[in-house]
């Protein structure tokens, strides 16, 4: 069985368990995907499987593209990703949610929303200044380092700079709920992202 | 988001009849009762009952299958706010008492008045447009079907 899917995020709500406790649940969208390559020991150097999300149109994929998707059949996929699996698939194999069940845990991968250009008080959680009593000090990062010794900036130094859009896994979480007809899953908690935005849900054992 | 509040609806949230800011409501609410053990080989004891809040509605906060509302009454002199999720299913049950006459969507000047200043005024349909009045009697069949016989008005 494969050990995990992508899905589409779509938004978040409220669930309340058995014992009457509210846990905040992300719905994620996942599946149905399609086997697109069994990769081996053999032929690739390491073992994965590659899935495609989401059908889109011939006129959508490059040439390349299509290429290697007509390989596992005439099905046109917008995502690919890779994930480990234990026994065997073949292309063109079709998963479901199914792979998960209740309580199972796992990590959601994806790519966070965009903050742009920013300072060090949102970037980095820096204090800042006073904003008043004469105090000339605000929002700037401050001093980056000594003077004769050493004479530069150290590497990695908090700075202002692009937040955001990058890949964040977040660890820990749990499956709430599956609904395999639905091809819904719903995961406790937070998933990085826009509502519409690509995840890979990886299980962990 | 089409697919997010069909499933919303789907999770089987208890429906509760519609109260609006100002009315009286009567919120029965499950409280579990965890009884010390006196003796090293008792258990614990868990006990399960009902307890009733009742008090004017004074804000409902929250979207669509997330939503809380907040119920404010007098208890011995001090003013008591309790905010409770609607959805949830420690809410066993509300009974609309009063409907009330408010022109806000949030009542929290109630909590600077005192006494006679601090009451609000019973909807009446009674002098007002012919469907509203049609609107009072279907009203008052629900509050008969929910027990609530004393809010008739």
């Amino acid at each position: 069985m494969i050990q995990g899917l992508v899905g589409k995020k779509l938004g978040m709500l409220e669930v309340y368990d058995e014992d009457r406790t509210l846990t905040p649940v992300t719905m994620i969208e996942a599946g149905p995907c399609g086997v697109v390559q069994v990769k081996t020991n053999e032929t690739d150097g390491y073992s994965r499987v590659q899935i495609g999300f989401q059908s889109t149109s011939k006129g959508k994929l490059c040439k390349p593209e299509l290429g290697h998707l007509k390989k596992a059949g005439e099905e046109y996929w917008r995502h690919l990703a890779e994930f480990s699996s234990k026994g065997s698939l073949e292309p063109g194999q079709q998963i479901k949610a199914d792979i998960f069940s209740k309580g199972d845990s796992v990590s959601v991968q994806a790519i966070s929303k965009g903050k742009g250009f920013q300072g060090v008080i949102k970037r980095h959680h820096f204090a800042g200044g006073p904003a008043s009593h004469g105090s000339m000090f605000h929002r700037a990062p401050g001093s980056l380092g000594q003077s004769s010794f050493p004479s530069r900036v150290f590497k990695n130094k908090k700075l202002p700079g692009h937040m955001g859009h990058r890949r964040i896994t977040v660890k820990g979480l749990s499956i709430v709920d599956v609904r395999v007809e639905e091809n819904i899953l719903l995961v406790s908690g937070s998933v990085p992202g826009p509502v519409g935005g690509m995840v890979v849900i990886k299980k962990v054992e | 988001m089409n697919q997010l509040q069909r499933l919303e609806l789907s999770l089987g949230q208890v429906s509760h009849p519609d109260f609006e800011i100002g009315d009286t409501v009567r919120v029965r609410v499950r409280v579990v009762e965890t009884k010390a053990a006196t003796k090293k080989k008792d258990k614990e004891e868990e006990k399960e009952r009902i307890q009733v809040f009742e008090g004017v509605v004074i804000a409902r906060r929250g979207r669509k299958g997330a939503e809380n509302f907040t119920v404010r009454k007098i208890s011995f002199g001090v003013g008591v706010e309790r905010i409770y999720p609607l959805h949830s299913p420690n809410v066993a049950g509300i009974e609309v008492m009063k409907k009330g006459k408010v022109r806000r969507a949030k009542l929290y000047y109630l909590r600077d008045k005192k006494g006679k200043a601090a009451k609000i005024a019973e909807r009446d349909f009674s002098r007002t447009s012919k469907a509203a009045a049609a609107v009072t009697t279907k009203d008052e069949a629900a509050f008969e079907e929910t027990g609530a016989s004393e809010a008739s008005e």
